[in-house]
């Protein structure tokens, strides 16, 4: 009798929660479908451009100004080395052979022949590189994307791609390190680095877009959708720019629904 | 992995500029084929940049100005503008629409000349072409080489025989991004707080800042 008092009350219990959530849900969501957590993301985007504008920027720009264009493309040398071990991983995982196999090249030749990466010799020798991570892993093998997440100090991302971030570290040589200095000051490095490489970039999408952070999240999931979709997929890719004739019909994305046109008529994962 | 993403958008824009230069009227009996075409138009573009000298010390009004001559002739901008506005283009005046038209254009023009000022030795390589002789919608693939990784952009183009070279682009991709689906996205914000007029005066506002950022 308990017992059955105690399931029921559980069920109930559940079933508000789920009622609530749906609630809070519907209340927080918005009309956005594929980011249902925008007010979250949209505070913690204001709090990564503060941090940039405060820390990293500068940082980036001195970086630029200060230090000479050879060396600073050696050290972007060093940190894409690394990177393409991974990616050979990742293609691998996604039976990309043929992107494994020049990935792995670049690695080898640019780590053994390129002083530990700095020299990129295997783009002198049209070496493709193919960036892969696990991310794209999991969506290659069907994975839904999950709704749009952006991360404290990381940036844009997804909760599939969330998920995959700890194996991405794994993966990443500087992780392994350990003592701890100059692990952290090789991540440092590698921080700015990007950033600088991004100054450019970032000003020119100050100027495009009208809201910067859905700009952002719109062309970030387009282009996760892309790079998953590659190759062989592109045929049957719904990202395909098409828009139904004049555009005025424009049956994809009501106007109640600005985040579903870009995946209209899409499968709703990735 | 994210900001790695952003990041790329650099040459972005400039790819975007580079739609196309380009003489609209040569003496051609015969409609281009759309590659053919875009192969061309790049090429001139990227030359023009090249060799002028006010657009390397970062001339941008000389740069507007060569993507007004050259480019704009070869884009369907009303078409273009009627898809990234949405349903509301249907109930929008002939005058909004004019103006929605206006400040799109310098919106991209601005932008993405800002753009074109970055470009030095970047070269264009054109994917081959897949496309059935009867069709009236072609995808044109193309590759932006330089220092760095090279950058995908690709040109959606209608036929437009008799017109111009023959075709036409209404939609480009860079790095997998379709234009016009993210600006749709930001007009229907737009749209959708403060309506079609809401949405001019957002264009009219961000152009006016970025003519004053110079």
């Amino acid at each position: 009798m308990t017992k059955t008092f105690l399931h029921r009350a559980r069920a109930s219990l559940l079933a508000l929660a789920g009622c609530a959530l749906v609630a809070l849900g519907g209340c927080a969501a918005g009309p956005n479908p594929t980011d249902p957590l925008e007010p979250f993301n949209r505070e913690v985007s204001k709090l990564n451009e503060h941090v940039d504008a405060v820390v990293l920027k500068p940082a980036a720009t001195l970086y630029r100004e200060n230090v000479p264009a050879l060396a600073r493309t050696g050290v972007s040398n060093f940190f894409g080395n690394l990177s393409d071990g991974w990616s050979s991983v990742n293609s691998l995982l996604q039976f990309k052979l043929q992107n494994a196999a020049e990935d792995w090249m670049r690695f080898s030749f640019n780590s053994v022949f390129g002083f530990a990466g700095v020299l990129d010799i295997a783009s002198e020798m049209n070496i493709e590189r193919h960036r892969e991570d696990f991310g794209q892993t999991l969506g290659r093998w069907g994975v839904p994307a999950g709704p749009y997440i952006v991360l404290p100090l990381l940036g844009p991302s997804t909760l599939r791609d969330t998920v995959a971030l700890p194996v991405d570290w794994q993966g990443d040589p500087l992780y392994h390190i350990t003592p701890s200095t100059p692990r952290d000051s090789l991540y440092g490095l590698r921080l700015v680095d990007v950033r600088a490489n991004l100054l450019r970039a970032g000003d020119v999408l100050e100027g495009a877009a009208l809201d910067k952070y859905s700009f952002t999240r719109d062309a970030y999931l387009q282009k996760r959708r892309a790079d998953i979709f590659e190759g062989g997929f592109r045929k049957e890719d719904p990202n395909d720019g098409s828009d139904g004739g004049d555009g005025s019909d424009a049956g994809n994305g009501s106007v109640a629904d600005p985040g579903a046109a870009p995946a209209a008529g899409a499968k709703p994962s990735p | 992995m994210n900001r790695r993403f952003l990041g790329r958008m650099a040459a972005v824009f400039l790819a975007l500029a580079v739609t196309g230069a380009g003489l609209p009227s040569l003496a051609l009996a015969a409609d281009e084929a759309p590659d053919v075409m875009i192969k061309r138009l790049s090429e001139e573009t990227l030359g023009a940049i090249k060799s002028d000298k006010s657009i390397k010390s970062g001339d941008l009004d000389r740069i507007i100005e060569l993507v007004d001559s050259k480019i704009m002739p070869n884009v369907n901008f009303q078409r273009m503008t009627a898809a990234a506005v949405g349903p509301a283009w249907r109930q929008a005046t002939p005058e909004q629409r004019k103006r929605l038209q206006d400040e799109f254009k310098i919106l991209l023009v601005r932008t993405y000349s800002g753009a074109l000022q970055q470009v030095n030795d970047q070269t264009i390589s054109i994917k081959p072409l897949r496309m059935a002789p009867e069709d009236k919608e072609v995808v044109v693939r193309t590759e932006v080489r330089g220092r760095g990784d090279p950058i995908q952009l690709d040109y959606r183009m209608e036929k437009t025989p008799g017109e111009g070279a023959g075709w036409k682009i209404y939609n480009l991709n860079v790095l997998g991004v379709w234009l016009v689906e993210t600006y749709r996205s930001q007009f229907a914000q737009e749209i959708n707080a403060k309506g079609v007029d809401g949405l001019i005066a957002a264009l009219a506002e961000r152009n006016k800042t970025n003519s004053k950022k110079g």
